[in-house]
């Protein structure tokens, strides 16, 4: 029981390509197809080997396969075939240098990521077994730890988009949210001060794209909005 | 020609768990420290373990490592090394503390400490009842394990080459290994690197089978470099398969599921594992809920318009329950089948899901050849890649996440020592890396031919059909005579994109040529242990067989040879743990 569907893929090899271009595919698709990855794994094994794309887990935990889909951020391996409209229009992830096809440099989102200290810093004296935390302390990281850092919020966001050097990002915010909010750290003053400048936590301007398009179901833009009371909070 | 050549203390190929938690011994020690991987570390298949990692804390219930060890002794089928288990069992609450202080962010009970689920095998007092062992964050322990180390290694500073693909190990005259050739997937440029240590950690193979759990980078590549520079792979025949693998898609339910209190129901509605496993019921090893399904689905049983698969029942845990401590595999249930376990059973089968055998390596992480187990200078490897060998022929759950981070510190700490004590790394032979590059060109210069796709299914249905659950003398002869002939039409398989940037397809290509080297290794092995042992279930030799069997298999692919190693049975201070009678 197979069906036909057409896909538009964006290519681009700076070997041989001055400008990208689309590339149209129409592809055969069976029962066992459900999900946009198995689409792209047919063409590369069946149609066109030499489509690029990143790809691991195919469950959507690795966070490998983000990419823009019919103008929406989301993973290949967790969107279903049958809602996609067609020819189905692929992109890379929005506003980062593209290395090949849909493969992007992700360098300036780990940067961003990087430098909000993505660690527990606690130098106190380790006891012999697990700190103790309560289960409340526990549930405050929820909504921030499932992050798979795959790169759909803060690349769908505007403000990311125009100072992704200055601007820290859903992502890179909701991890320093992480962090704020895990009863461990004992940084939080530090951080804090870290992220009180005119970019680096205030670009978020609540556009709420992150929210949308995040495939984990997180959201940054409440996190960033917590960040902003202890900001108040330690003010007062 | 010339490749440029980066010299450091210590290469580490792999960024998953075992590889990020040896990066940091190493980085932490100051050795001049690179890591290589395939993907961005947090991409690494440790991100999709699920259920939890095993240290006997007894944060609910009396536990002691000793009987951690007996479970993991038992749950091996007693071809585990005795010595390496004690090592790793002991170390346990030290190393998931370790994994806490890094910040890991563990369930808690009330009172503050980690939360302890009952797992597979795993139990009180040398095999009584089931205890809650499995330190677990929700159903995602591997991700946040994961991102724990990753993160630590941001702290430390630790150097990364993401996106580059090792292609051979390098060796020198006397056997050392001192570097390796490394293919930069960017660029598609070549390069040695080379290093008074190698150290891998390349994770598992499961993409020799048609379905399996794991994820398509892994492929073996480690397995496949030992091979090919003429090192042996050791028990390889053993293969794990996850009782609780979604029909259909092969994604991982977690044992966790019946560690809440989950269990598996044939199409008669009955609990089945009772009859098979009276004491542990659903939480009997993997390798005795892998085969009690599928006897129930040989013998009609089975669930679905097929007849092809069991139900996994978890509703009667309560929506609270399911939401807190399973989130995960439920969002995976409605994503892949669209069924909510809330409401409605999950379809689930027996599905390939890791590799027990591996690169032999002792306890510290060093590489061992032959039966003599001679040490191989500058080689070391640690997590699923290797055997050292704490799971035997069969793993339990949980213990997976406690190798790579017991064995990735132990190997880490083994180099740093080893490299400390060496001024300059041993020269390189000359025309380091000619054969990497022969093996690159060959692979260019075929513009016609087979493709990758077509020969790579055909190994993937060959190790489907010859090599399951349940094995018989004239299928796995049969395999034999399949897979080598798949291996040849391997050796020229053509791919038409010729490009250096980025590459996949060629990446795609070389991680094949690692992985077909696993599959007739496999098979070869299997065909040859005429005993059943853990996962190895042969239905012409349904016993174990202490006397003639209770030794490793080696195989070594240059000569297609087989030989066989005696398990060590010398624990490092308590009592040997004698074979007995493995039921559950």
């Amino acid at each position: 029981m197979s069906r036909k569907m057409k896909f538009s893929i964006y290519r681009f090899n700076p070997e041989q390509d001055k400008k990208p271009y689309y590339q149209d595919y129409e592809i055969e698709v069976d029962e066992h197809d459900k999900k946009l990855l198995n689409a792209l794994v047919k063409i590369k094994e069946y149609y066109d080997d030499s489509v690029a794309f990143r790809r691991s887990c195919r469950e959507g935990v690795c966070g490998s396969d983000a990419m823009n889909i019919n103008g929406r951020n989301g993973l290949a391996c967790l969107t279903n075939l049958a809602d996609l409209k067609e020819p189905v229009v692929l992109n890379p992830i929005p506003g980062l240098p593209v290395i090949r096809d849909l493969i992007v440099d992700m360098t300036q989102f780990f940067h961003q990521y990087n430098s909000i200290k993505p660690y527990v810093i606690d130098e106190r004296p380790m006891p012999e077994f697990e700190r103790l935390q309560s289960p409340e302390d526990r549930k405050k990281l929820d909504g921030t730890i499932e992050c798979i850092l795959c790169a759909c919020c803060s690349t769908a966001c505007p403000s990311f988009w125009w100072n992704p050097d200055k601007f820290l990002g859903p992502a890179a915010l909701l991890h320093a949210y992480r962090f704020l909010a895990d009863s461990r750290d004992q940084a939080m003053n530090e951080r804090l001060n870290d992220l009180n400048d005119p970019y680096r936590l205030f670009r978020c301007h609540t556009i709420m794209n992150c929210v949308d398009v995040c495939p984990k179901h997180l959201n940054p833009t409440k996190a960033i909005g917590k960040i902003k009371d202890m900001l108040l909070v330690r003010m007062a | 020609m010339n490749i440029p050549i980066l010299k450091f203390d210590a290469v580490v190929v792999g960024g998953g768990g075992a590889g990020l938690r040896a990066a940091l011994q190493l980085s932490e020690a100051g050795v001049k420290t690179v890591v290589l991987s395939k993907v961005f570390p947090t991409r690494s298949h440790t991100a999709a373990a699920q259920g939890g990692i095993s240290a006997s804390f007894g944060n609910s219930e009396d536990d002691n490592w000793h009987w951690h060890m007996y479970d993991t002794v038992k749950g091996a089928d007693w071809l585990g090394d005795q010595d390496a288990i004690e090592f790793m069992c002991r170390q346990a609450t030290d190393a998931v503390a370790e994994l806490e202080h890094f910040g890991m962010p563990f369930d808690r009970l009330e009172n503050g400490k980690i939360y302890q689920r009952p797992f597979g095998g795993h139990m009180a007092e040398f095999g009584k009842k089931p205890v809650r062992r499995a330190c677990a964050v929700a159903d995602r322990t591997g991700h946040a394990m994961l991102h724990a180390l990753y993160q630590r290694n941001v702290k430390a500073q630790t150097h990364f080459f993401v996106e580059w693909m090792a292609l051979d190990l390098i060796r020198d005259k006397d056997g050392d290994v001192v570097g390796i050739t490394a293919l930069e997937m960017e660029t598609g440029e070549v390069y040695i690197i080379h290093a008074k240590a190698v150290l891998f950690a390349t994770g598992g193979a499961g993409r020799i089978y048609q379905a399996s759990t794991n994820a398509f980078i892994n492929t073996g590549d480690g397995v496949g470099m030992a091979l090919r520079a003429g090192l042996p792979v050791e028990d390889i025949e053993f293969w794990q398969f996850h009782p609780t693998g979604l029909a259909g898609a092969g994604v991982l339910i977690t044992e966790g599921v019946r560690g809440e209190g989950g269990y598996l129901l044939n199409a008669d509605g009955e609990r089945f594992m009772e009859r098979y496993a009276p004491t542990a019921k659903d939480l009997a090893s993997r390798d005795v809920v892998s085969r009690a399904m599928q006897v129930e689905i040989n013998e009609g049983r089975g669930c679905g318009k097929n007849k092809d698969h069991v139900l996994l029942k978890l509703d009667h845990l309560g929506a609270e329950v399911i939401d807190k401590r399973l989130p995960g595999i439920r969002e995976i249930s409605i994503q892949f089948l669209g069924i909510d376990p809330v409401k409605q059973p999950i379809p689930v089968v027996p599905t390939c899901h890791y590799m027990m055998g591996g690169i032999p390596t002792n306890y510290k992480g060093e590489v061992l050849d032959g039966i003599a187990e001679k040490v191989v200078k500058g080689f070391y490897a640690a997590g699923e890649c290797a055997c050292a060998s704490v799971h035997g022929a069969n793993r339990l759950g949980t213990n997976s996440l406690l190798d790579l981070v017991v064995f990735g510190k132990s190997a880490g700490n083994t180099v740093v020592e080893f490299v400390k004590a060496m001024p300059e790394p041993k020269p390189l032979p000359e025309n380091a890396a000619e054969f990497s590059l022969s093996r690159l060109n060959k692979l260019d210069k075929t513009t016609a031919g087979e493709t990758l796709a077509d020969v790579r299914k055909d190994m993937q249905v060959c190790m489907q059909q010859h090599a399951s659950v349940f094995r018989t003398q004239k299928v796995l002869d049969e395999g034999v005579k399949k897979i080598l002939e798949i291996h040849k039409r391997a050796q020229s398989i053509y791919v038409s994109d010729k490009s250096r940037v980025f590459n996949t397809a060629r990446v795609e290509a070389l991680e094949f040529m690692n992985t077909i080297e696993v599959a007739v290794a496999t098979m070869a092995a299997a065909r040859s242990r005429t005993e059943s042992r853990g996962a190895h279930a042969r239905e012409d030799y349904p016993e174990r067989d202490d006397a003639n069997w209770m030794k490793h298999t080696l195989y070594y692919s240059n000569d297609n040879r087989l030989e066989y190693k005696d398990v060590h049975t010398q624990p490092l201070s308590v009592e040997y743990i004698p074979p007995a009678k493995r039921v559950y």
